[in-house]
């Protein structure tokens, strides 16, 4: 479990930073998204891995905090994946904007000089 | 203290959401309702923020500490907000810019493009939560909510310069929240917490083993920062962004770079200061080595800009050096300095980039990129005078203005004696030649001195010869025509650094203040932990101050 965790955050965050380091801008915004879903899963990770423990408690017991999943990363995340679809959204008008008013989709603007 | 007034705290994040909320209900043709709505909103907030540094000051007990529970939660749970010197200030600066930056706006540039208002005042919201937060994750938040409101006023204006600076700023504060957000997780994975105050008891306990786990994690949160507050070498966006935003917006953009250091100030002394444990002072050398580079990079930046707009942009590059190197010392007196240097210094770049959009008005685009290469080749310059219809009344002698204008801001920008500038570097100086043992000064100091003194050289030569350039040489001097909504936020600028060189003993007394409940934050940490919520039965209040 933990290992598949790992090797999903690496990959993703791996073609993430790759992709991000591209000169399309296509090509960018694919890359924050990975980078951002590596993020995301990262942040999950960081509240412990665990299987088939509910984050909430039940009302009228007193709880057992090792029986249960720690809420606050969960919550984390939520917040996180709402922030960042947001600004991806928000990337993808700018990235239209500048295909629209420079004609290319080179990051800089203008194709480079071969 | 009475009961509205303990509410007063969230109303600096409240009131600009309300109103950017009402005004995006409004059409967009409403510009003058949106304009008198977005004057009402901030001229109030300058009057909380002055309430708030009022209260902020007058609290004597031990932190100077006052804490909101939102939600009525008891402290390590509840998300708090929390209001010291620090954030007072900070909050009564980003107001006082805000006027200025609003009124220039009214002239000619709110008309630019649609939702100037709401997006403002979404920006006032998000960087006031970032200064009154307690709590990293909601910093998160408020700083996302801060950056997209600065994504939008970026590309204020359209066109092709603005769109693709904007698409480099958007793509490297989109890769920065990232780090934003691995930090953040890091250090919780660690602690288990992340409430600021919580934090800073908790570190000092962290195990040997997981200590390097947390150090990488404030490392990599301190990277998303710097990459706010401007240091060298992530900071190459910067002056390109700066340059193309519209002037009111960048005069705003003077405060976000300050954002950047005001978080590092925060949270570097809380977490890792004197009470950190095997901790303390992480990472000192990589600030003042970086402040130091991004002081340099900033200096030979502003020398060989060729372009007025450029220039202001290294010149925050180089503010924010100097902060960060000075910062860095880590003592009580110099701190004091620094927090001078910030207000002073924010202020005239504010007042700087207001002032060199009204000189370049009536000026050819392309002379500006030609202008040291002229100097360099000894061409001569062609003028192309061009008449504008301009709206609002003309103000008589306007050169003599806006020269005296000029001149105000290089003395302060270079820190010449007798603006605020000067007192500003004269405090760091001071403070820092004054450590400890006077027969010993470390090497520190001395590159600082020479940092100091250096950059400020720099920039009164960059400055001048802009300067020079602009009100002496043109054969035939085209006055710009400027309306006095545009002259007068500069002047407010300009007044209130005056203000501040001639009260600067209170204001010292007020710095000092800061700076020493900054290095002793177990004063902070005990009235954000100690701050209970209110009885279940008592009417409307959902927070309270600390006892």
């Amino acid at each position: 479990m933990e290992l598949l965790v790992a090797i999903a955050i690496a990959a993703l965050s791996g073609s993430g930073i790759w992709l991000l380091l591209r000169p399309r801008t296509y090509q960018v915004i694919i890359g924050l998204s990975l980078l951002s879903y590596a993020v995301n899963i990262f942040i999950f990770s960081m509240g412990r891995l665990r299987v088939g423990a509910p984050p909430l408690v039940e009302p009228g017991v007193v709880p057992d905090p090792s029986q249960f999943a720690d809420p606050v990363p969960q919550a984390l995340v939520l917040t996180a994946i709402v922030i960042s679809f947001a600004m991806t959204a928000l990337f993808l008008v700018v990235l239209l904007a500048s295909r629209g008013l420079t004609g290319t989709d080179h990051v800089d603007g203008r194709e480079p000089e071969e | 203290m009475t009961d509205w007034l303990q509410h007063l705290i969230v109303m600096p994040i409240l009131l600009p959401l309300l109103t950017a909320g009402l005004m995006l209900l409004l059409d967009e043709r409403n510009r003058i309702v949106k304009a008198t709505l977005n004057l009402l909103s901030t001229s109030a907030l300058l009057a909380i923020a002055i309430a708030l540094v009022v209260t902020a000051d007058s609290s004597d007990h031990a932190g100077g500490v006052t804490v909101y529970l939102l939600g009525n939660w008891p402290p390590p749970i509840a998300i708090v907000l929390v209001l010291d010197r620090l954030a007072a200030l900070m909050l009564l600066v980003t107001s006082i810019l805000a006027l200025c930056a609003l009124l220039f706006s009214l002239a000619r540039w709110h008309a630019a493009g649609p939702h100037f208002h709401p997006l403002f005042q979404l920006l006032l919201m998000g960087v006031n939560g970032a200064f009154l937060t307690g709590d990293l994750f909601n910093l998160f938040v408020f700083f996302e909510v801060m950056l997209a409101a600065s994504y939008g006023l970026a590309l204020h204006g359209s066109g092709r310069v603005r769109v693709r600076a904007s698409l480099h700023y958007i793509a490297f504060n989109l890769a920065t929240a990232m780090l934003f957000l691995i930090g953040v997780s890091m250090i919780y994975g660690v602690t288990g917490t992340l409430n600021m105050a919580h934090l800073a008891t908790r570190i000092p306990l962290v195990e040997p083993e997981s200590r390097v786990l947390l150090e990488i994690g404030a490392a990599v949160l301190g990277i998303a920062f710097l990459v706010k507050a401007g240091m060298w070498p992530l900071s190459f966006w910067l002056p390109t962004t700066y340059a193309a935003a519209c002037a009111p917006v960048a005069a705003m953009f003077a405060i976000l770079s300050k954002v950047g250091i005001y978080v590092l100030l925060r949270l570097w002394l809380l977490l890792f200061g004197t009470e950190a444990g095997a901790s303390a002072f992480l990472g000192s050398h990589w600030l003042l080595a970086g402040g130091l580079m991004t002081v340099l990079f900033g200096s030979v930046g502003a020398l060989a800009s060729q372009d007025l707009r450029r220039l202001a942009g290294f010149s925050i590059l180089v503010s924010s050096g100097t902060l960060l190197s000075v910062m860095a010392i880590g003592r009580e007196g110099v701190t004091s300095g620094a927090l001078f240097y910030l207000v002073s210094s924010t202020l005239a770049l504010g007042a700087f980039f207001l002032l060199i959009e009204l000189l370049e008005r009536d000026r050819d685009p392309g002379a500006d990129i030609l202008a040291v290469t002229i100097e360099a080749f000894g061409l001569s310059e062609m003028d192309e005078p061009e008449e504008e219809q301009e709206v609002g009344v003309v103000i008589p002698a306007t050169m003599a203005l806006l020269g005296v204008s000029f001149v105000a801001c290089a003395l302060i920008i270079a820190g010449l004696p007798p603006l605020s500038g000067f007192i500003a570097k004269f405090a760091i100086l001071t403070a820092m030649f004054n450590l400890g043992d006077a027969a010993r000064v470390p090497l520190e100091v001395w590159l600082l001195l020479i940092m100091i003194v250096g950059s400020g050289i720099a920039a009164l030569i960059a400055v001048t010869r802009a300067g020079i350039r602009t009100f002496w040489t043109p054969f035939e001097l085209t006055v710009p025509r400027i309306g006095v909504i545009e002259m007068l936020p500069v002047a407010m600028l300009l007044l209130a650094c005056l203000a501040m060189t001639i009260q600067a003993g209170p204001i010292m007394r007020y710095m000092r203040a800061t700076a020493t409940t900054l290095h002793a934050p177990h004063g902070y940490v005990n009235d954000v932990l100690t701050a209970s919520p209110l009885e279940a039965g008592s009417a409307i209040g959902q927070g309270r101050t600390a006892p």
